[in-house]
């Protein structure tokens, strides 16, 4: 309240939300941590964004930061891209909290789509933004229904979608948002984050939210919670991997995304966690196509990422 | 098995009439007061002009007419079921295991094989396909029907043909008690006679018999006694 | 579990009543079935042999009376006294029901190998290969030409739809199956067909069924026993020849003389 009552001069509340609104979202949030993997239903509000750009992520946030918070904002696991740099911003002006992209110094890490690569440490919270928060829903669409089962724990259902994909494809295929039995009690789709990232979920150290604005519910993932992945017994399940490294730092075991080059059919991988990959390269690591290949830009490019790994924390 | 001095059917006191509602509840009696006792290893006919009540008799008996007046026992298990106020599911194991009944008509699923028709009630019993396969092929066999027709549906039959498949549906069990309404009606000399010789070889096995039979021949061939319908027709 | 008595009813209803708002749908419904019979209810559009199938297969409570079923779990328990997950349980592991319209009941989604191997996954398989391996055998015993079982129920024409979903309702060894006009949207000569394998079915697994049909002929062939419904009554009961043959009620004689002959 002191807080809210020092900036006359702001149009808004600290951190955007009017304190009623955070404490009713705190209380669901609360509630959430109390049953891990259970959606518990929130007022969602109407934010300055529209639907699908982040408002149950934005909302969790505004309801949790305070001004000593470090908030990190990605978006595909890049810091750079528009989201994420317009949502850093929103906050920063906001909340008056520092920001940053180095995962290591970050309270509050915002996402949609990664885990950054770096471990995550006690402390720590993940707020995700949730576009779709009912795992059976594509399977089921009616939500008195899926709510029953979710009662009864009745999962068999889940299993279809793994069904349909081994007969297709011959394994397990889900790329992202793949279903997660939560501390062997509810089933929870882990928003659209890749399957590579679901082993990081378990037994984490830091507190995981998501958020969904337009289907207003909160759900997460306490620290040390058994987080399981569903598979078959014959077909257990199995993250992605790349045969190639990245491009850029030469990492072999991190989350890659793939570039077009041309149209000749050339394309490189690169890491999609940028902070982490800037990183290696400060520490001196180079993948296959640093340096050259894009030549004319190579010592310009080397020069920014220099410069965000120094700035590390921006004001 | 039932002892001898036990008889199969025990009919007591047996009436039917019918009610046709939507004429005015008119009320159309057929035969009052019927009583008969069949034992094992006879053949008993029913006897008298059409319409007497011959066949709705045979239908009563096999519970399927609904009789308003007395009882008709079956030996089932050697123990007497009244098959006009046991449960259905009684009277379903009783016409599964004991009474057999041949109508008039072949009344099946269409476009199913002879054969697997033949077959069914046996497979209903529980015998193993293999051997049903081979008692139904048998009794084909000895009904004289074609074996090219084996595998194909009944529907296109001669009527003869029709009605040696619907014996063969029947005659294929050896069931204790046996009903027949016409079973001959429309075979020729050779095949009347073949089905008389089953139904004589059953009766010495020891199978109680109730028939209609028009044709005086066969009539004398297999019934041990008459019995006159006629004489308990029942005023309107 | 409880032993269940081999001999004693599988599913008994007493008084059943339904009313929506004053009008009654079922009255005073009361029967038993065992297991291998197959009950027939018949009856004109709006006599409440729906509502009653609904009522017994524990999607709509009664008004009033009792629906008690012979589960592994519970023994003879009305299913309305069991909790909703109980009576879930019930109806995924003991249960199949057959709607008229297969879109109804299939997940049209999902491939035809799911939608099959789908009641085993609900009930605890966790096996890719076991489930395929049974969702193929299931495929070839309801005749469906297993080079299909990986396409999308809309993929196959009506005939072969409802035998899917008859396999959907059978893969889990259920011990009653309800029908609501299993071969209503069927032209003749796939009816035939599917009537004989659903006997054949009902036989080789010696389940009970409850089949709803307004077709005099289809439940001749099917059941063994048979409800007459007229205005939320049973007017007759009674073995399906006899009830056919020899109708007892006003009704019935319409019903039966209204069949029109070929």
């Amino acid at each position: 309240m002191t807080i809210a009552n020092q900036s006359n001069r702001r149009a808004y509340n600290y951190a955007y939300l009017d304190e009623q609104t955070k404490r009713m979202v705190r209380r669901a949030i609360l509630k959430a941590i109390a049953i891990p993997g259970y959606q518990v239903p929130f007022g969602s509000r109407e934010m300055p964004v529209p639907y699908g750009w982040g408002t149950g992520g934005i909302q969790l946030t505004a309801a949790i930061i305070g001004p000593d918070d470090v908030y990190k904002c990605i978006d595909q696991g890049a810091d750079d891209t528009t989201n994420a740099v317009s949502i850093r911003r929103f906050f920063a002006r906001v909340a008056d909290v520092a920001t940053t992209e180095r995962t290591q110094d970050a309270s509050i890490i915002q996402t949609r789509h990664r885990i950054p690569e770096a471990p995550l440490g006690p402390g720590q919270i993940m707020v995700y933004q949730v576009p779709q928060p009912e795992p059976l829903r594509g399977l089921e669409p009616r939500e008195t229904e899926t709510r029953a089962m979710h009662a009864y724990e009745e999962y068999g259902l889940q299993y279809l979608s793994l069904y349909e994909s081994v007969a297709a494809f011959g394994r397990i295929a889900g790329g992202a948002g793949y279903p997660v039995l939560v501390d062997e009690r509810y089933l929870m789709s882990p928003s659209p984050i890749p399957k590579f990232d679901n082993p990081k979920l378990h037994q984490s150290e830091a507190l995981h939210l998501f958020g969904a604005g337009r289907e207003k519910r909160v759900y997460a993932v306490p620290p040390h919670t058994d987080v399981r992945s569903l598979d078959f017994e014959d077909y257990p399940f199995e993250v992605q991997s790349w045969d190639e490294v990245c491009g850029l730092c030469g990492c072999g075991e991190s989350y890659k995304d793939e570039v077009i080059l041309d149209d000749a059919g050339n394309r490189m991988f690169v890491c999609s966690d940028s902070a982490y990959c800037g990183d290696r390269r400060v520490a001196g690591h180079a993948g296959p196509m640093a340096g050259h290949a894009l030549d004319g830009l190579a010592t310009g490019d080397d020069n920014t990422d220099d410069d965000a790994a120094a700035v590390g924390i921006e004001a | 098995m039932h002892q001898n001095d036990q008889p199969a059917i025990r009919i007591t006191g047996l009436g039917k009439s019918f009610t046709l509602h939507n004429q005015g509840a008119a009320v159309v009696p057929v035969f009052a007061d019927v009583s008969l006792e069949v034992r094992s290893g006879e053949c008993v006919v029913l006897a008298g002009a059409s319409g007497m009540g011959k066949s709705t008799l045979l239908r009563s008996i096999y519970a399927n007419y609904l009789p308003c007046a007395g009882s008709v026992e079956i030996s089932h298990d050697s123990q007497f079921v009244d098959i006009t106020r046991a449960p259905p599911h009684l009277v379903l194991d009783v016409r599964r295991r004991t009474m057999g009944y041949v109508s008039q008509f072949l009344r099946v699923i269409p476009r199913i094989p002879t054969l697997a028709l033949v077959m069914e009630p046996l497979l209903e019993n529980g015998v193993d396909a293999a051997e049903a396969r081979e008692r139904a092929e048998t009794i084909l066999t000895k009904l004289n029907l074609p074996s090219t027709l084996w595998q194909l549906p009944p529907a296109t039959f001669s009527g003869g043909e029709q009605q040696r498949v619907n014996i063969a549906r029947v005659m294929v069990r050896e069931y204790p008690v046996l009903l027949l309404d016409e079973p001959t009606a429309s075979l020729d000399a050779a095949n009347r006679g073949t089905v008389v010789a089953l139904m004589n070889e059953a009766r010495a096995r020891g199978t109680a018999m109730v028939g209609i039979f028009h044709d005086e021949i066969v009539r004398e061939q297999v019934a041990t006694r008459l019995f006159d319908v006629a004489r308990h027709r029942a005023a309107a | 579990m409880t032993q269940v008595q081999s001999d004693g009813p599988l599913l008994s209803v007493k008084s059943l009543h339904h009313y929506f708002g004053p009008l009654a749908a079922c009255r005073n419904v009361s029967f038993e079935l065992r297991r291998g019979e197959i009950l027939g209810i018949v009856g004109e559009s709006g006599s409440g042999k729906t509502t009653l199938l609904r009522c017994l297969s524990g999607q709509l409570a009664p008004t009033s009376g009792e629906v008690l079923f012979a589960s592994r779990r519970h023994g003879l328990t009305d299913i309305f006294a069991l909790s909703e997950q109980d009576r879930r349980r019930i109806s995924r592991e003991e249960w199949g029901y057959v709607h008229q319209n297969p879109r109804d009941g299939l997940r049209m989604r999902v491939s035809g190998g799911a939608n099959v191997a789908e009641p085993m996954m609900m009930n605890g398989t966790r096996h890719y290969g076991q489930m395929r391996a049974l969702s193929l055998d299931w495929f070839a015993r309801v005749e469906l030409d297993t080079a299909r079982i990986d396409n999308k129920p809309r993929t196959f024409s009506g005939g072969m739809q409802q035998r899917l979903q008859i396999a959907r309702n059978l893969i889990h060894g259920p011990s009653l199956v309800f029908m609501d006009e299993p071969t209503g949207g069927l032209d003749v000569s796939v009816q035939a067909r599917l009537l004989d394998l659903m006997r054949a079915l009902v036989r080789d697994m010696g389940l009970a069924a409850i089949i709803v049909t307004h077709d005099i002929g289809v439940a001749r062939l099917l059941a063994d026993r048979l409800l007459v419904m007229k205005s939320g009554d049973v007017v007759e009961h009674g073995l399906t020849d006899q009830v056919l043959d020899d109708p007892q009620h006003g009704y019935t004689q319409l019903l039966v003389s209204s069949v029109l002959q070929i």
